[in-house]
């Protein structure tokens, strides 16, 4: 898969090297494109090195892998000089040397953040998953899981810096492919392979929607680039209006699949509960960060033009997505197998919800800020999003590891076992919730409110409002259990050293964030650009 | 100054860390329990003390005057700027908050309510004294509301973990109905701010001219409203009230009662009044409507719980009342009067004495009896009080006294101004209609005396002389003596010189009410 990414992006420069006739070989920002590719290399690397590795000394894959992932993070540093310019490259050359195929911006360096921190995070608790599944007849194949992670986390670090259909459209692939495998990787695990399939053939179905609306708005403008689009569909020839507004339209099913949004989310509580634990974790997280990316860009950055349809369509799912989700984790039995990871997965469909409303806000916008400001309230939310359901996540698999069957009802009593992690648990779920003392939930919560306030969808915010309410009811539920007398006599158990970093990391994150929640609020002001 | 309320609004936090963290050598007492216990008591008492320091360092002949300010910001984003500040109408609700939560403390230090470990409800109880006290002192729309949904968590443990029968529902129906408010408050607050420009609750009220249309202000005081009406609790949206008095340990319903009531009704003086005067017009007469049908059915509840056979439990029989007395605040507020909005402060800090000192005496009579049953209390001919624990009868009399609004106690002024103001309301509002508002709540105190009154004669009286059979019940402990002695006090005393505390609320809401222009 990630041959198929180098491919494009040499795709994409071949393309432009053919129009250009003064120029045959375009010269790459290779510092530009570090990220992503330094993590696909390492991804290739790992894979390698594993046929030469004795069983003894596979846990070294893992290390290699976090290398990777952390390497790759400190590339977005040269990037950050916020004096420069947007970066770009893989440019056409000519008169149409505006459109290019790759860009490093604002927005991208956030996502490629959230996404690379997001996969770090997912290494850490997929270290312990592994070594416990090492012994057991359900193991895992680690050399195979670490290049499948790496090669979705490639793509997934690729797509935020797409400025074209095809590239978004592969990096799209690039992210989901890998992650089907490893969702149905657990050999002789049953439920895993019936996640994956379930997870494969929704997403493909999705994906070739996607495909058919990019070759509509396609003929209709005769261009892939996002900025071309931006200014082409303005004035399209009255006859191809429809297929365009058709194109446009179906354009959003494959990322509205990736975001879980409704009617697209059937697949997620099953999917979370058949994968691994720190694969769930990363669809939620990562998976969903796809998505919206690719929402935002298509909506804000291609279609602006047809922000009426749009719009009010991405309203009514985040309405939908986010009542589904919340009422469906509403009615989760905390004494069914695997009922914790269904709670998490159905909130994530609601959280979903929550996340498109300011992105249906920036199609009522008027002006340019207007819809930076919106797009940046997404963005904010969904770093606190991800810094606080990695959190839980990664408690959940530290439950997970004594509590196989990982029930609501196990953590019951959590507090008196392991008074940090329940301790830590609550913060997140709270944060989740969006009330004190989880301060970073709530005012993610206050900017995503704010920016359906300020676009005028006052109903979407009650909807929203309601959904606040029904959510804590479940939260709350949960967090109280911790806190209950145990039933039987406390086991100490010891955590493993990944696990305690991850766990540690995320609350250090979502502490820091409520004291100032300025770090990622300040997306919300400037806008992402 | 500005040092000190800070302290005030950040030290509770602190002493809630402080709490779940084990005890340093030196101060780890007889045992784990009373060391914490002990910790709660001392933080609260330098809380109270810091209070005090600030209502005797606080500029009484400028009341109207924010003082003690801080104005850092925070969230630059959300333009939320940390923005605290005392006047007039927030120092007396921050004094009552300090002193009803000390009391809760010493009051728990000699008697736990029976449940988990001592060291969360300490801490919860500090986190819960912090969100309120910052909900008197923050002049920040969004921080108001970040103060507003502190209080949630902890009261709703502390109702669900150290409460009686049915605590669960009774936790669950008190947290969905004040969250659902809240978000909705949430709501109109953005509302206001971002069509003003600004959430800075002085600029708002000073501003004269803010942007905000009428039908922005009709839809910012509908919604906001309806926030601080779950709150307050106004009828209909009053039925989380009772069950969770009935079920909240003592001090949580002196807590609830006496402070988190408050924060609803200073939310209508504070933001609605001054930000949002013409949308406040607008629902000025339905606000007293429903206030009104709030007295009466109050008393009407109780009137029907008090009557024998009932099964009247009392706390619940006091939580009604309190919506009764609710009414008499928000009738107040709603006649947008100067006379009227400080008869409904003053109602309010006489309700948080008066019905802290019911609950605090209605719990200790649970705790010797095992019942708050007024049948079981009573049975057939009085659970005779008097003549069992003289003490403890007497002061429950006072209590019922005060709380029926007798002339001289802190009770009466409050709901005689709110009368006065809905007698003569706002030039704009219909008198009529205000007139009829006065006569039915006139009425609505004949009622409440009644009630108050058969629950003195059913509960304090009776024959004495078959109680021999029955073992005597303990009267006034000193720790009781101790916790009860300064509401009694300031009961009175709010009752014999009203002026003093008057005198605070009168400047600052004049100038409220007056877009700023004192």
């Amino acid at each position: 898969m990630t041959v198929a990414a180098s491919t494009v992006e040499a795709g994409a420069a071949h393309s432009g090297a053919v129009e250009s006739s003064a120029s045959l070989i375009q010269s790459v920002d290779w510092v530009a494109v570090a990220p992503p590719t330094i993590v696909a290399v390492v991804g290739l690397a790992v894979l390698v090195t594993d046929l030469f590795l004795s069983d003894r000394n596979k846990h070294l894959l893992g290390w290699i892998s976090l290398a990777g992932l952390t390497a790759a993070g400190l590339f977005l540093l040269p990037l950050t000089d916020s004096d420069s310019d947007a970066r770009s490259t893989f440019c056409l050359s000519g008169p149409r040397a505006t459109a290019c195929s790759y860009t490093v911006d604002e927005f991208t360096l956030v996502i490629q953040l959230l996404v690379i921190g997001g996969a770090l995070l997912t290494a850490l608790l997929s270290m312990t998953s592994l070594k416990d599944a090492r012994n057991t007849d359900k193991e895992l194949p680690e050399g195979e899981f670490w290049f499948l992670l790496l090669s979705s986390a490639a793509g997934a670090a690729l797509l935020p810096a797409s400025r074209d259909l095809a590239t978004l459209v592969v990096a799209l692939e690039v992210a989901s492919l890998p992650a089907f495998a490893l969702v149905g990787l657990r050999r002789g695990d049953k439920r895993s392979s019936e996640a994956a399939l379930k997870f494969f053939l929704s997403s493909v179905t999705a994906t070739a929607v996607t495909l058919l609306g990019v070759s509509f708005v396609y003929a209709a403008t005769g261009t892939m680039h996002l900025t071309e689009l931006g200014e082409k569909l303005g004035n399209v020839d009255g006859q191809l209006d429809t297929l365009a507004r058709t194109g446009v339209v179906l354009t959003l099913v494959g990322f509205a699949f990736k975001v879980a949004a409704v009617p697209f989310h059937f697949w997620v509580p099953d999917t979370y509960v058949g994968a691994p634990l720190p694969v769930a974790a990363y669809l939620s997280v990562v998976g969903k960060a796809v998505g919206f990316t690719g929402l935002i860009l298509v909506t804000v950055v291609a279609f602006p033009e047809y922000a009426d349809v749009w719009g009010p369509a991405l309203a009514a799912l985040a309405a939908l997505t986010m009542t589904a989700g919340n009422v469906a984790a509403l009615r989760q039995q905390a004494t069914r197998a695997y009922s914790a990871v269904r709670l998490l997965a159905w909130s994530s469909v609601g959280q979903a919800g929550y996340l498109l409303v300011p992105i249906a806000a920036a199609g009522y916008a008027d002006q340019r800020s207007d819809v930076l400001e919106a797009t940046g309230a997404t963005v904010a939310y969904a770093l606190m999003y991800a810094a606080v359901n990695l959190g839980a996540f990664a408690v959940a698999a530290l439950v997970g590891r004594t509590q196989a069957l990982n029930r609501v009802s196990d953590y019951r009593g959590l507090y008196a076992r392991s008074p940090l992690s329940a301790l830590v648990l609550a913060f997140f779920l709270l944060c989740l919730a969006g009330l004190p003392p989880g301060i970073i939930g709530l005012f993610a919560k206050v900017t995503v409110f704010s920016a359906a306030v300020d676009a005028g969808l006052g109903w979407l915010a009650v909807v929203m409002a309601a959904n606040v309410v029904i959510a804590l009811y479940y939260y709350l539920q949960w967090t109280a259990l911790l806190f209950r007398a145990p039933q039987g006599e406390p086991v100490k158990h010891r955590v493993p050293a990944p696990l305690t970093v991850a766990i540690a990391v995320t609350a250090v994150l979502g502490v820091a964030l409520s004291g100032a929640p300025q770090l990622v609020l300040q997306f919300a002001e400037q806008g992402v650009r | 100054m500005q040092f000190l309320l800070a302290l005030i609004v950040v030290g509770p936090l602190i002493g809630a860390v402080a709490a779940l963290l084990p005890a340093p050598p030196g101060l780890k007492g007889k045992s784990p329990d009373q060391a914490v216990l002990r910790h709660g008591v001392t933080v609260t008492g330098v809380i109270l003390a810091a209070a005090v320091v600030l209502a005797l360092g606080f500029d009484h002949d400028h009341p109207s005057k924010m003082q003690a300010t801080t104005d850092i910001s925070w969230i630059p984003a959300l333009d939320v700027r940390i923005h605290l500040g005392i006047d007039g109408i927030s120092l007396p609700l921050l004094v009552l908050t300090a002193l009803l939560t000390f009391l809760c403390a010493l009051y728990s230090y000699f008697k736990m309510p029976a449940g988990p470990s001592p060291k969360a409800f300490v801490a919860l109880i500090l986190v819960l004294e912090s969100g309120t006290l910052a909900t008197f002192a923050v002049l920040d729309l969004l921080l108001f509301f970040l103060a507003f949904e502190m209080v949630l968590i902890p009261m709703y443990f502390l109702i669900a973990r150290w409460g009686g029968e049915q605590r669960t529902q009774a936790a669950w129906k008190f947290i969905l109905y004040t969250l659902l408010g809240s978000v909705v408050m949430l709501l109109g607050l953005l509302l206001i701010g971002l069509r003003a420009g600004t959430f800075d609750m002085v600029a708002l009220a000073t501003d004269n001219d803010p942007g905000l249309s009428t039908s922005v202000q009709v839809i910012a005081v509908l919604a906001v409203g309806i926030g601080l009406a779950v709150k307050t609790p106004m009828w209909p949206l009053h039925s989380w009230l009772p069950d969770a008095h009935t079920a909240a340990p003592t001090v949580g319903s002196v807590l609830l009662a006496g402070v988190l009531l408050k924060m609803g009704t200073y939310g209508f003086v504070r933001i609605l009044l001054p930000i949002a005067p013409d949308g406040m017009e607008t629902f000025a007469p339905y606000l007293a409507a429903f206030a009104v049908v709030g007295i009466i059915y109050g008393s009407l509840a109780c009137l029907a719980l008090a009557r024998p056979g009932a099964k009247g439990d009392l706390k619940r029989l006091i939580a009604y009342s309190s919506v009764g007395h609710m009414g008499f605040v928000l009738l107040g507020i709603s006649t947008m009067t100067p006379t009227g909005v400080n008869g409904a402060l003053f109602a309010n800090i006489a309700h948080g004495l008066i019905t802290g000192l019911l609950f605090f005496l209605v719990g200790a009579l649970k705790d010797r009896t095992g019942s708050s049953d007024l049948d079981t209390l009573a049975k057939e001919s009085g659970a005779a009080l008097y003549g069992k624990a003289p003490r403890l009868g007497g002061l429950l009399a006072f209590g019922a006294v005060a709380s029926l609004g007798l002339p001289g106690l802190a009770g009466f002024w409050g709901e005689m101004l709110a009368l006065f103001g809905a007698f003569k309301p706002a030039d704009d509002l219909s008198r009529p209609a205000f007139l009829t508002f006065m006569a039915i709540a006139a009425f609505g105190t004949l009622l409440t005396a009644a009630y108050m009154l058969i629950v003195v004669r059913r509960v304090c009286m009776g024959p004495t002389a078959e109680a021999e059979g029955t073992p005597r019940l303990a009267d006034v402990h000193g720790y009781e003596f101790a916790a009860w002695t300064p509401l009694v006090a300031l009961t009175v005393l709010a009752g014999l010189w009203p002026a003093a505390l008057l005198g605070l609320t009168d400047p600052a809401v004049q100038q409220l009410l007056a877009g700023g222009k004192s």
